[in-house]
């Protein structure tokens, strides 16, 4: 809904707009640059911006004192596993209730939506227990499984909003040339989704990586991810501000550069076919 | 083209979801329903045997029950309330003609890529810190005491935090659901002379209400499991005044070592999302198009 406006106008926009940008992106800005600075410029009063003592030395102190390629490792291996694991089971399901809903399908989504309600703590216990009997305790597999069940409400309704936008006469078409159903998903709707799947595939991502609950309760050393590794560094020993940040910031740069690179396939797909 | 053999095969397709949510959802719930009627503490094994209804009872019992409830009612409520409609001005601030949307959104959206307990700790340490806090040198020199945020007002400075991490995903939805709005509309109210607020109120707000919808909709969900926020910062405290009823179930479980009082806990839990979900879709999921 953009109209022609003054150059006064937009200058005046330009500064407001972007003073309430930097404030709320100011806590991360802040973070990242504590972590140069040493313990003592960090708690200097007042605040030094740019006249600090700046430094390396918290990220090697950082990385000295912890096995950060492990948990960055298992991040990954978490995130990405559950992600595919997610959209491989969602893609048939998201297909159905799109190209042949039935009565029901409303429900079924708002009902998958609902699992997604029950508070993780309500049911950590029988988790536990859960994960202890089968040997799925403090293993990656077993972290697997937990986020991709967890997302999978999310991703089969983002999936189910981007397949409604395509047309199924071509679906159609491809079986009156006798394509298989299978054949139909993977060689016809699943190219012809692609920037949807992609989009869903990002926010999965990024919400796997951050989950903080399960991936701390349910694991110890070996299946441990970054969330773990910052949960290991709160407590305050000392002067431990710039290694804090430090800590902080290679906790959240990979999945911020990331989210930063693919903002706009990520908010498109944010918006759960709210937008057309 | 819904021809008998592609229905059997549509359920068929949905069937590997649903079956794994509904175990997913199933087991634990049932252990939790058994374990909330027993006695069960890891500190004495050896006492165990059906209770009724007593770890409900404790509960309502509890002082400190009641508190959780209205605290958690307040977290969700007010996350939302600030998040929709401070969301809504930023996005028309942003949606306004300036230079530098691009780089901007990304600087909007960058709290939304930070993981609850580094969001929680850089704002305990960094900002809320009586003493090193950066918002405490801003009170030093404006003259005045340091604020305890979070021994003060726990709960308004929990609120602010979870606020500051779901605005970027309010902003950013309600900004791509102005800008899907033609510009012909409110040029032609403009001409007839439409005030700016009644602009927004007849035709942009309409506009936006099923972006708000999935904005409402998607963070309740996450709001109601609230936990790791308030285990970083306050826990709990001071007292009970910043207990959510996450948290009280937590505390059960792993401080008193209390299982089943933790699984009533947890039942109670689940049945009071399941009241706010009710009256979630009913009052809204008619605006979703689902």
């Amino acid at each position: 809904m953009a109209r022609a406006a003054t150059t006064r106008q937009k200058v005046v926009f330009t500064v407001a707009a972007w003073a309430v940008g930097l404030l709320i992106f100011f806590p991360v800005l802040w973070t990242i640059l504590t972590s140069f600075k040493t313990e003592v410029s960090a708690v200097a009063s007042p605040p030094e911006f740019l006249g600090a003592d700046w430094t390396l030395e918290n990220y090697a102190e950082v990385w000295a004192r912890s096995d950060y390629p492990r948990f960055f490792w298992n991040s990954v291996v978490i995130s990405i596993g559950s992600t595919l694991l997610g959209i491989a089971i969602a893609i048939p399901a998201a297909w159905s209730m799109a190209f042949a809903p039935g009565r029901r399908t409303k429900d079924l989504l708002m009902w998958m939506l609902s699992t997604k309600m029950m508070p993780a703590v309500g049911v950590l216990i029988p988790m536990y227990l859960l994960f202890q009997r089968t040997g799925l305790f403090d293993t990656r597999i077993g972290l697997v499984l937990a986020l991709m069940l967890m997302n999978l409400p999310i991703i089969v309704w983002m999936l189910y909003t981007y397949f409604k936008e395509i047309p199924g006469e071509i679906l159609e078409a491809a079986r009156m040339d006798g394509a298989s159903l299978k054949n139909e998903i993977i060689y016809v709707l699943t190219p012809m989704a692609v920037p949807g799947i992609a989009s869903t595939m990002l926010l999965n991502i990024i919400l796997a990586w951050n989950e903080a609950f399960w991936t701390i309760t349910l694991t110890t050393i070996d299946a441990a991810p970054l969330s773990a590794f910052i949960a290991s560094f709160s407590a305050p020993q000392g002067l431990f501000y710039a290694k804090l940040s430090a800590a902080s910031t290679m906790a959240i740069a990979p999945i911020l550069i990331l989210g930063w690179f693919s903002q706009k396939q990520l908010v498109r797909g944010l918006t759960f076919g709210a937008v057309k | 083209m819904s021809t008998q053999s592609t229905r059997a095969a549509a359920r068929l397709m949905v069937a590997p979801s649903v079956i794994l949510l509904f175990i997913w959802m199933i087991v634990p719930l049932a252990m939790t329903i058994w374990f909330s009627f027993r006695l069960y503490r890891l500190l004495s094994p050896d006492r165990t045997g059906w209770v009724g209804f007593n770890n409900y009872l404790w509960f309502f019992n509890s002082p400190d029950f009641w508190t959780a409830i209205i605290n958690t009612l307040l977290l969700v409520g007010g996350v939302l309330i600030i998040t929709v409609v401070l969301g809504v001005l930023i996005a028309l601030l942003i949606d306004q003609p300036i230079w530098g949307q691009g780089p901007l959104r990304i600087l909007v959206i960058s709290p939304f890529f930070v993981m609850p307990p580094v969001a929680a700790s850089i704002w305990e340490n960094l900002f809320m810190h009586p003493q090193n806090g950066l918002l405490a040198a801003v009170s030093r020199g404006l003259g005045t005491e340091p604020i305890l945020y979070l021994e003060s007002y726990p709960m308004a400075s929990i609120i602010f935090i979870v606020s500051w991490e779901w605005l970027p995903f309010a902003t950013l939805i309600l900004l791509t659901a102005l800008q899907s709005m033609s510009s012909e509309q409110l040029e032609a109210a403009e001409m007839d002379g439409a005030s700016a607020i009644s602009r927004f109120r007849y035709l942009v707000l309409p506009h936006l209400s099923r972006a708000i919808t999935v904005v409402i909709l998607i963070q309740t969900i996450f709001l109601l499991g609230i936990f790791g926020e308030i285990f970083t910062t306050t826990q709990g405290g001071p007292g009970s005044s910043s207990t959510t009823l996450p948290y009280m179930i937590y505390k059960q479980a792993l401080i008193a070592k209390d299982i089943g009082r933790a699984a009533a806990g947890g039942i109670i839990a689940v049945i009071l999302a399941n009241i706010v979900a009710i009256f979630l879709m009913r009052g809204i999921g008619k605006h979703l198009d689902a």
